[in-house]
Protein backbone atom coordinates (compact mmCIF):
# COMPACT_ATOMS: atom_id res chain seq x y z
CA UNK A 1 0.00 0.00 0.00
CA UNK A 2 3.16 2.48 0.79
CA UNK A 3 4.18 1.97 -3.11
CA UNK A 4 0.51 3.17 -3.86
CA UNK A 5 0.68 6.04 -2.07
CA UNK A 6 4.29 6.75 -3.40
CA UNK A 7 3.04 6.17 -6.91
CA UNK A 8 0.00 8.39 -6.79
CA UNK A 9 2.55 10.81 -5.27
CA UNK A 10 4.19 10.63 -8.55
CA UNK A 11 1.73 11.42 -10.66
CA UNK A 12 0.43 14.78 -9.08
CA UNK A 13 4.11 16.24 -8.83
CA UNK A 14 4.14 15.37 -12.18
CA UNK A 15 0.87 17.09 -13.27
CA UNK A 16 2.15 20.14 -10.72
CA UNK A 17 4.96 20.12 -12.92
CA UNK A 18 2.89 20.13 -16.16
CA UNK A 19 1.53 23.11 -14.93
CA UNK A 20 4.29 24.85 -14.41
CA UNK A 21 5.67 24.19 -17.33
CA UNK A 22 2.39 25.43 -19.29
CA UNK A 23 3.42 28.87 -17.26
CA UNK A 24 6.48 29.37 -18.84
CA UNK A 25 5.23 29.06 -22.39
CA UNK A 26 2.59 32.09 -21.13
CA UNK A 27 3.23 36.01 -21.20
CA UNK A 28 -0.15 36.71 -19.66
CA UNK A 29 0.15 37.00 -15.77
CA UNK A 30 -3.75 35.25 -15.31
CA UNK A 31 -2.32 31.99 -16.29
CA UNK A 32 0.34 31.99 -13.77
CA UNK A 33 -2.02 32.62 -11.16
CA UNK A 34 -3.63 29.64 -12.81
CA UNK A 35 -0.88 27.56 -12.23
CA UNK A 36 -0.66 28.48 -8.60
CA UNK A 37 -4.47 27.34 -8.32
CA UNK A 38 -3.05 23.80 -10.11
CA UNK A 39 -0.32 23.91 -7.32
CA UNK A 40 -2.64 24.90 -4.43
CA UNK A 41 -5.44 22.02 -4.98
CA UNK A 42 -2.71 19.75 -6.29
CA UNK A 43 -0.33 20.34 -3.72
CA UNK A 44 -2.47 20.16 -1.10
CA UNK A 45 -3.41 16.19 -2.10
CA UNK A 46 0.82 16.04 -2.77
CA UNK A 47 1.05 16.69 0.71
CA UNK A 48 -1.78 14.25 2.08
CA UNK A 49 -0.28 11.06 0.12
CA UNK A 50 3.08 11.92 0.63
CA UNK A 51 2.16 12.09 4.15
CA UNK A 52 0.42 8.86 4.52
CA UNK A 53 3.63 7.31 2.12
CA UNK A 54 5.68 8.23 5.02
CA UNK A 55 3.12 7.17 8.16
CA UNK A 56 3.26 10.84 9.30
CA UNK A 57 -0.36 12.24 10.33
CA UNK A 58 1.20 15.46 10.66
CA UNK A 59 0.96 16.20 7.11
CA UNK A 60 -2.27 16.61 7.87
CA UNK A 61 -2.28 19.82 9.42
CA UNK A 62 0.57 20.62 6.90
CA UNK A 63 -2.25 20.07 4.45
CA UNK A 64 -4.59 22.19 5.73
CA UNK A 65 -2.44 25.57 6.01
CA UNK A 66 -1.41 24.64 2.60
CA UNK A 67 -5.31 24.80 1.37
CA UNK A 68 -5.32 28.22 3.88
CA UNK A 69 -2.43 29.82 2.12
CA UNK A 70 -4.04 28.77 -1.74
CA UNK A 71 -7.01 30.83 -0.95
CA UNK A 72 -5.67 33.78 0.13
CA UNK A 73 -3.10 34.20 -2.64
CA UNK A 74 -5.67 33.32 -4.94
CA UNK A 75 -7.74 36.42 -3.65
CA UNK A 76 -4.88 38.43 -3.06
CA UNK A 77 -3.93 38.30 -7.02
CA UNK A 78 -7.47 38.77 -7.87
CA UNK A 79 -8.05 42.20 -5.94
CA UNK A 80 -4.66 43.41 -6.66
CA UNK A 81 -1.61 41.32 -8.73
CA UNK A 82 -3.38 42.03 -12.34
CA UNK A 83 -0.85 43.24 -14.47
CA UNK A 84 -2.42 44.68 -17.90
CA UNK A 85 -0.68 42.61 -20.99
CA UNK B 1 -4.73 -6.99 0.50
CA UNK B 2 -7.53 -5.69 3.06
CA UNK B 3 -10.74 -4.53 1.94
CA UNK B 4 -10.25 -1.16 2.96
CA UNK B 5 -7.09 -0.82 1.12
CA UNK B 6 -8.85 -1.75 -2.14
CA UNK B 7 -11.49 0.76 -1.58
CA UNK B 8 -8.29 3.80 -1.00
CA UNK B 9 -6.83 2.67 -4.27
CA UNK B 10 -10.19 2.76 -6.20
CA UNK B 11 -11.14 6.50 -4.70
CA UNK B 12 -7.53 6.81 -5.71
CA UNK B 13 -7.44 6.11 -9.26
CA UNK B 14 -10.50 8.51 -9.13
CA UNK B 15 -8.86 11.09 -7.55
CA UNK B 16 -5.91 11.25 -9.72
CA UNK B 17 -8.40 11.09 -13.41
CA UNK B 18 -9.95 13.79 -12.19
CA UNK B 19 -6.74 15.90 -11.62
CA UNK B 20 -5.25 14.75 -14.71
CA UNK B 21 -7.98 15.94 -16.38
CA UNK B 22 -7.74 19.34 -14.83
CA UNK B 23 -3.92 19.60 -16.13
CA UNK B 24 -5.18 18.50 -19.72
CA UNK B 25 -8.13 21.08 -19.46
CA UNK B 26 -5.39 24.13 -18.50
CA UNK B 27 -3.50 23.02 -21.32
CA UNK B 28 -5.74 22.56 -23.92
CA UNK B 29 -8.71 24.55 -23.54
CA UNK B 30 -8.58 28.01 -25.58
CA UNK B 31 -9.47 31.03 -23.13
CA UNK B 32 -9.08 32.18 -19.71
CA UNK B 33 -12.33 31.38 -19.08
CA UNK B 34 -12.41 27.46 -19.65
CA UNK B 35 -8.82 27.22 -18.19
CA UNK B 36 -10.23 28.71 -14.54
CA UNK B 37 -13.62 26.29 -15.04
CA UNK B 38 -11.30 23.20 -15.69
CA UNK B 39 -9.10 23.94 -13.25
CA UNK B 40 -11.16 24.83 -10.16
CA UNK B 41 -14.00 22.04 -10.74
CA UNK B 42 -11.88 19.18 -11.98
CA UNK B 43 -9.06 19.59 -9.43
CA UNK B 44 -11.72 20.09 -6.18
CA UNK B 45 -13.29 16.97 -7.43
CA UNK B 46 -9.91 15.04 -7.53
CA UNK B 47 -8.45 16.41 -3.95
CA UNK B 48 -12.68 14.93 -2.63
CA UNK B 49 -11.42 11.61 -4.14
CA UNK B 50 -8.30 11.67 -2.43
CA UNK B 51 -9.36 12.50 0.81
CA UNK B 52 -11.90 10.40 0.69
CA UNK B 53 -9.41 7.78 -0.16
CA UNK B 54 -7.76 8.74 2.77
CA UNK B 55 -10.52 8.35 5.11
CA UNK B 56 -10.32 5.01 5.50
CA UNK B 57 -6.72 4.85 6.40
CA UNK B 58 -7.43 7.26 9.67
CA UNK B 59 -6.69 5.94 13.14
CA UNK B 60 -9.34 8.70 15.08
CA UNK B 61 -12.00 11.19 13.85
CA UNK B 62 -10.28 14.16 14.49
CA UNK B 63 -8.41 13.22 11.52
CA UNK B 64 -11.50 12.70 9.59
CA UNK B 65 -12.71 15.85 10.83
CA UNK B 66 -9.53 17.37 10.09
CA UNK B 67 -9.45 16.05 6.03
CA UNK B 68 -13.63 17.05 5.45
CA UNK B 69 -12.69 20.39 7.06
CA UNK B 70 -9.90 20.89 4.70
CA UNK B 71 -11.96 19.53 1.38
CA UNK B 72 -14.43 22.00 2.27
CA UNK B 73 -12.53 24.86 2.80
CA UNK B 74 -10.38 24.48 -0.67
CA UNK B 75 -13.91 23.90 -2.37
CA UNK B 76 -15.32 27.36 -1.11
CA UNK B 77 -11.82 28.82 -1.77
CA UNK B 78 -11.58 27.69 -4.94
CA UNK B 79 -15.13 28.60 -6.05
CA UNK B 80 -14.42 32.17 -4.38
CA UNK B 81 -11.39 32.21 -6.40
CA UNK B 82 -12.94 30.92 -9.86
CA UNK B 83 -15.82 33.49 -9.52
CA UNK B 84 -12.99 36.74 -8.50
CA UNK B 85 -10.68 36.16 -11.38
CA UNK B 86 -13.72 35.98 -13.56
CA UNK B 87 -14.97 38.78 -12.36
CA UNK B 88 -11.88 40.74 -12.81
CA UNK B 89 -10.95 39.53 -16.65
CA UNK B 90 -14.63 40.59 -17.47
CA UNK B 91 -14.00 43.73 -16.21
CA UNK B 92 -10.55 44.00 -17.90
CA UNK B 93 -11.78 42.93 -21.07
CA UNK B 94 -14.52 45.42 -20.64
CA UNK B 95 -12.44 48.56 -19.95
CA UNK B 96 -9.53 47.77 -22.10
CA UNK B 97 -11.86 46.32 -25.37
CA UNK B 98 -8.94 43.99 -26.01
CA UNK B 99 -9.95 40.29 -27.47
CA UNK B 100 -10.85 37.96 -24.57
CA UNK B 101 -8.16 36.53 -22.59
CA UNK B 102 -6.11 34.05 -25.05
Amino acid sequence: MTMLWWLVSVVLLVNVLVGLAFVTTRKGSPDALLSSLLFGTAGVALTLTVGQALGQPRAVDIALVFALLTAVIGVAFARKGWMSR
Amino acid sequence: MPFIDIISGLLLAAGLFFFTAGTVGLIRLPNLYSRLHALTKADVLGLGFTVLALVPQTQNWVEVFKLLLMWILVSVSGATVCFLIGDRARRHDAETEEVPHR
